[in-house]
């Protein structure tokens, strides 16, 4: 039995937005850094769910490209955000108001 | 598997570009402090390597790995427009560095990793490499922005950037996900033809370019996604802000307009009306908010926001739906032309905020520039012929700028569009304008002693004099500039 596409499509569409509300309405920096990475997963799902589908390698490729920039993103994202702590002792966003937001 | 000598050849710039890179910030560890400017030279060095590669390559198109990477004129335009703006960025940040005491060679490197990113971007045929490029650009630029480590203002903008640049990009990444679902694949012909045979109205196609749209919108600073802008150039330190402003914005259009020109040319009865809106949206926020702005590097970024909707106007003239071919591509390579002139006057202007630099306080509040004509009359006139340019005054180069854009519009029947830019050029007119208005009409402050302390050296120098010719060069005889960007133009369908 093979899962229709579209449960993917809708698989992928509730962590999108699960991610996307999470960047909008948290205020702590490292939940929104994981909201991030929850969007970034749904795009993964789909490429692998039309993948499949299609009987076509291009969107596994892309998610190995896909997974390798996450994972430089989290890099130089939680460096900034251990210099920020140094420099605030907080992770929360509110506190940042050098710059009017 | 090896490699072809021919694929390696085409990507040969972005290779030099890349091991340039990784040689500083292997080097930089094993240097003294007093040595590191040499590393900046390394750079320099091999941008004028790049730019032979990429002069010998200009006039043919090549494919490489299958299809990934697309070596064209168009391409080379934009590369060429980046080495110079990398160049001067360099020869600034020397100067600044040493200002700012930073004895950071890392800085170039990652400078240089940045340009590579765009490179890969302006030269990409599909859209994995456009998203790796981009998203190269941006790691480059996050860890630019935040590279004053003891800063608390650097490191808040380069978070805000962060944040805001890495959520973008998965909305980018989430319309390339559909998109590749509807047509089958992600390189862009085969996607334009793909979506050559569907019906304008499939609501997934509709979400994927809208979804692409905002990805693209937040790189190029365009309304709504604009407001990380002001607090990141504030920010950030003022040579990375030069950059950022210049560089990042030039690439963003250049993948821009080649994903929707040419990858979803055919959609354009659908995204002509989009741009329409964004553009007019970004030319009113861009112009009226810098009005009230009291922070020069503030005011500039909401002028960058402007610039960008001037350059809309262009895009939105490429994907008009009725007009003739040759008034579309008079459209695009006049947004070309705009980008080339926008470099050369943002990056005068940054240089002279640079320039200004008072000992670790940075002269950054317009009220800084009180009586400066006075006080050192040619770092006034320098900002003078810069801030004419911007607001589109003849006979500087922003001038001509605009007025091959608003022709586009006016020979696209959009003439509207025009007379609403116009206008709102003249509103731009008074924030630049107050500028000089402080700079000359005003008598220096009594209790500002003595001259101010320039931050000059022989590199800035350099930076301001090309930048000076750039803009009164392509003011006064623009037709070479001009002839370039129409030689270098997208095959429009």
């Amino acid at each position: 039995m093979t899962v229709p596409i579209s449960y993917y499509l809708v698989l992928s569409a509730i962590v999108f937005l699960t991610g996307l509300v999470g960047v909008l309405i948290r205020r702590n920096i490292i939940i929104i850094l994981l909201s991030v990475e929850l969007m970034l997963n749904a795009t993964n799902i789909n490429f692998v769910a039309f993948s499949h589908h299609f009987h076509n390698v291009t969107g596994q490729v892309f998610v190995f490209f896909a997974l390798t920039v996450a994972a430089a993103e989290v890099a130089v994202g939680l460096a900034i955000i251990i210099a920020l702590y140094r420099s605030k002792a907080s992770i929360n966003v509110d506190d940042f108001q050098l710059l009017k937001w | 598997m090896t490699l072809p000598l021919t694929d390696i050849l085409a990507i040969l710039p972005e290779l030099i570009v890349v091991g340039a890179a990784c040689l500083i910030l292997v080097l930089d560890p094993i240097t003294s402090a007093a040595r590191k400017e040499w590393l900046a030279w390394i750079g320099l060095g091999a941008l004028a390597a790049c730019v032979g590669v990429t002069v010998s390559q200009m006039g043919v198109t090549v494919m490489a790995f299958s299809d990934l990477v697309i070596v064209d004129p168009y391409a080379g335009f934009w590369k060429l427009l980046l080495y110079v703006v990398s160049g001067l960025t360099i020869l600034l940040s020397l100067a600044y560095l040493k200002e700012e005491a930073m004895h950071l060679a890392e800085y170039y490197g990652f400078l240089l990793l940045s340009l590579a990113g765009m490179m890969v971007m302006v030269s990409a045929a599909d859209l994995l490499t456009i998203y790796l490029g981009t998203e190269l650009m941006s790691l480059s630029l996050y860890i630019l922005a935040g590279i004053k480590r003891t800063e608390g203002r650097s490191l808040e903008a380069s978070a805000k950037y962060f944040v805001l640049g890495a959520f973008s990009s998965g909305i980018l990444l989430y319309g390339i996900s559909l998109l590749f679902g509807i047509t089958g694949s992600t390189k862009l012909s085969a996607i334009a033809s793909a979506i050559h045979g569907r019906s304008l109205d499939d609501p997934l196609l509709l979400l994927a370019m809208i979804l692409l749209v905002v990805g693209f919108g937040f790189k190029i600073a365009a309304v709504p996604f604009h407001m990380w802008t002001p607090d990141v150039y504030e920010g950030s330190p003022t040579s990375v802000t030069a950059f950022m402003a210049v560089a990042s914005k030039a690439a963003s259009f250049g993948a821009f307009m080649r994903v929707f020109l040419e990858g979803l040319g055919g959609l354009k009865a659908n995204w002509h009306g989009l741009f329409l809106i964004v553009c007019i949206a970004t030319l009113v926020l861009g112009n009226v908010v810098a009005i009230v702005q009291t922070n020069i590097k503030r005011m500039l970024a909401y002028s960058s926001i402007a610039h960008a909707g001037y350059a809309l106007i262009g895009v939105v003239v490429a994907g008009h739906a009725t007009a003739s071919i040759e008034i579309r591509s008079l459209g695009l390579s006049s947004v070309m032309l705009y980008l080339a002139i926008y470099a050369f006057m943002t990056l005068g202007a940054f240089a002279v905020v640079a320039l200004l630099r008072k000992g670790g306080v940075e002269g950054e509040d317009i009220e800084d520039y009180t009586g400066l004509a006075k006080r050192q009359p040619v770092a006034a006139f320098l900002m003078l012929v810069f801030m004419v340019s911007l607001a589109g005054i003849p006979p500087t180069a922003g001038f001509i700028g605009k007025f091959y854009l608003f022709m586009g519009a006016v020979r696209a029947g959009l003439t509207w569009l025009a007379v609403v830019a116009l206008l709102l050029a003249a509103v731009s007119a008074y924030y630049y304008l107050r500028v000089v208005m402080v700079m000359y009409m005003r008598e220096p402050d009594a209790s500002v002693t003595g001259q101010p302390r320039l931050a000059a050296s022989p590199a800035l120098a350099i930076v301001l004099a090309c930048a000076l010719a750039g803009v009164v060069l392509c003011g006064l005889y623009p037709n070479p500039l001009v002839a370039l960007t129409q030689q270098a133009i997208l095959a429009l369908k």
